[in-house]
């Protein structure tokens, strides 16, 4: 059976020879060392240590937001560094990070799964949930910048006594539509995984709340072939469905900037180029969560260094297309002759935010070049400090695309200077609290690996492998 | 090939509602008494392929009700098995057409018309009227600008249905199903694979049923109660 001499560990699967597919799980033959290695994670008395220094951590910064957004909410939008020019910036800067960063949960469930890129089943679970907790992040910044909360619900078409109604004309309302599907689907897509896994947890539960908390969400699957038969289909159609409206959601978020007057927003090259951007920022981020979680919960033989490799591949081929769009802005301005355009851009980069106009560059076009080299896209730390600086720099570039065409528009008399307050940098804070608050608590209480679908990708999933090769099928192995 | 072996071993371990499997012939029914009535009876596979070659024999053997069920989908076993293509994908296109069109029909009414409806006093949320209003004289009816939302509608319907039509058509929720009470078939989330052939089909007969199934080189069989 086995080819493995005992005691070899394969570590490094990132080199592959022609004819001849790298393993995508390691050290493991048989299924049921999938489940163990995953639900491990659940089952397990306590967590690692770091898990409850995390936790805390995360905690702290949650009630920090709570802290920002009440105060927020109690006292007015004036506790925030906005003026006349510049009414929108950390919060929709950190509105358009958030949904940027749930883009990779949904390339990865979706689109990977359409081309048939079978090592997105290592990753494919907590990048989905990793796009939730984001959307959840970026549900919040709307709600909140409102000025008056409590009628945050006129951003839905309510039937209501004031026989008023949402201006469909306008793109804000179709980002109301745009976030909401995209959080509705993605949860879908999440939940519909999630269930052959929980059935899995909720067969091997020992506690009493384990079997009824695990049982109820589990919906009673019991793995029949004619449920898998419809399972899979409509997988495929939310796969479907879900690739044109990952697309969608930030061409629709770019749109609230594109479809205005402003320069160095009117932009057609906006929709791809900030999906491009959603993309990249978003996979820096499975990368920031994956390398730690990997570690602390012994998934390596799941989460593979190739897993790790191409996703820096991504990384850099968004980076670079982020780059491309960076200069043709800025080709465009020059080209378009219009004079408001090419001040905006000229103002982007020297005045007074070129800063952040560099720190973007550097971290988002500059810094992922290095992945161009195999020891850096193969290198833990290297990798984790790398995603951490593509963070950094999708968020200022948003800060910059916003604060930057703001303060400084047509006209000088009513140009100004944004500074942000203590607010504004404690909600931002406080946003990462919530997300890795959620991100935490799955970790601890859910499968971090779709655990059917990485057997099923196992070499032993295929039914004419081995001692059964010879019963007349195989020949026709057809995948 | 260890599986035969074993199939030996676990003759023993078999619940007591089944009959002695030697005694073929043995008639379809009533044999435990006060015992509750069979569903009917698992095999248990420990690979994919041995499955699959099961699966083949079962449904070829002219069985109705019966199924295989497998921790995650074994490519190929749909078609082994003979299962019908699914026409969820033709509900979800319905689905996702009502959504364009109720899309459509939101937007036009409440941005472009001055419509009122006027429901039943009992339905009060269905009392209303179109809200139209000039802006940067954009027209009133503007479909361009109705696409977005149209499209997202559009998902969000059939992805909704697609999600609710599968489960549904599967029969979930159920929480409780007689294999449950199998601690055998626990497994079946994890690395073990099932033939089950309940006992409502016409061509079950108990002993002559077992003895088939264990002609597939299972691990083992197993009769399950209602």
């Amino acid at each position: 059976m086995t080819s493995l001499p005992a005691n070899t560990r394969i570590v490094d699967n990132t080199s592959e020879q022609p004819g001849d597919r790298a393993p995508l799980v390691l050290n493991m033959e048989r299924f049921g060392q999938v489940t163990t290695t995953v639900c491990r994670v659940n089952e397990m008395k306590g967590a690692p240590l770091a898990w409850y220094v995390a936790f805390a951590a995360s905690l702290g910064l949650l009630g920090l937001l709570g802290f920002c957004v009440l105060y927020l909410i109690f006292t007015g939008v004036g506790v925030w560094g906005l003026n006349n020019p510049v009414m929108w910036a950390f919060d929709i800067t950190n509105f358009v990070f958030w949904v940027g960063i749930g883009h990779a949960g949904t390339l990865i469930s979706a689109i990977l799964f359409l081309f048939r890129q079978k090592w997105r089943t290592g990753i494919n679970r907590f990048a989905e949930a990793m796009t939730i907790f984001a959307v959840i992040c970026a549900g919040l910044f709307p709600g909140i910048h409102v000025g008056r909360v409590w009628f945050a619900y006129w951003l839905f078409p309510i039937p209501n006594q004031m026989e008023m109604w949402p201006q469909f004309r306008s793109p804000l309302l179709w980002d109301v539509f745009a976030v909401s599907t995209y959080f509705t689907v993605s949860l879908l897509f999440w939940y519909t995984g999630l269930v052959p896994d929980l059935a899995t947890l909720r067969d091997r539960a020992k506690g009493r709340i384990q079997q009824i908390g695990y049982g109820l969400f589990a919906l009673g699957w019991r793995g029949s072939n004619r449920h898998w038969h419809r399972y899979e289909r409509a997988y495929l159609i939310l796969a479907a469905l879900s690739t044109p409206l990952v697309l969608s959601v930030h061409s629709v978020v770019s749109f609230d900037f594109a479809t205005s007057q402003l320069p160095g927003w009117h932009t057609t090259i906006f929709p791809p180029y900030f999906v491009a951007g959603a993309i990249f920022s978003g996979f820096a981020m499975v990368v920031t969560l994956a390398v730690p979680a990997r570690e602390m919960f012994g998934l390596k033989d799941i989460i593979t260094l190739r897993h790790l490799d191409n996703m820096n591949k991504i990384i850099l081929v968004t980076g670079t297309m982020v780059g491309y769009a960076y200069s043709m802005e800025f080709f465009i301005a020059w080209y378009s002759g219009a004079m408001y355009e090419k001040f905006a851009f000229l103002n982007r980069a020297f005045g007074q935010y070129w800063w952040a106009y560099l720190l973007m560059v550097s971290c988002n076009v500059i810094t992922p070049q290095l992945f161009w080299f195999k020891a850096i896209r193969t290198s833990i730390p290297l990798m984790f400090v790398l995603s951490l600086v593509v963070n950094i720099g999708m968020w200022f570039e948003r800060y910059v695309i916003i604060v930057s065409s703001l303060a400084n528009d047509f006209l000088p008399s009513s140009w100004d200077k944004y500074v942000p307050t203590w607010v504004d940098v404690g909600t931002m804070l406080g946003a990462f609290g919530l997300f890795f608050t959620l991100f935490l608590l799955f970790c601890r209480f859910l499968p971090m690996i779709a655990m059917a679908e990485v057997k099923a990708i196992m070499p032993a999933a295929d039914p004419h492998a081995g001692a059964h090769a010879d019963h007349g099928h195989g020949g026709k192995d057809g995948h | 090939m260890p599986t035969t072996v074993t199939a030996e071993r676990t003759v023993t371990e078999m619940s007591s509602t089944i009959a002695h499997p030697n005694t073929a012939g043995h008639t379809h029914g009533e044999s435990a008494g006060a015992k509750s009535r069979p569903y009917g009876l698992i095999a248990e596979f420990d690979t994919p392929g041995a499955l699959m070659h099961a699966a083949e024999r079962v449904k070829s053997e002219g069985f109705r009700y019966w199924d295989a069920c497998t921790p995650f989908p074994v490519h190929g076993l749909d078609k082994a098995m003979g299962i019908k293509r699914t026409i969820l994908p033709v509900i979800v296109f319905f689905a996702g057409a009502g959504g364009t069109t109720a899309a459509f029909v939101l937007q036009a009414f409440t941005n472009s018309t001055n419509w009122s409806t006027h429901a039943p006093d009992w339905l009060p949320m269905l009392d209303v009227t179109g809200y139209p209003f000039l802006i940067s004289g954009k027209p009133l009816l503007s479909l361009p600008a109705f696409i977005p939302v149209m499209f997202e509608l559009t998902i969000l319907f059939a992805a909704l249905t697609t999600v609710f039509g599968m489960f549904l058509m599967n029969g979930l929720p159920q929480l409780y199903h007689p294999l449950f009470a199998s601690r055998r078939f626990a497994r079946v989330t994890n690395d073990r694979f099932f033939i089950v052939v309940e006992a409502r089909d016409p061509k079950f007969l108990r002993g002559k049923t077992e003895a088939f199934l264990k002609s597939l080189n299972p691990i083992a069989v197993e009769a399950i109660d209602e």
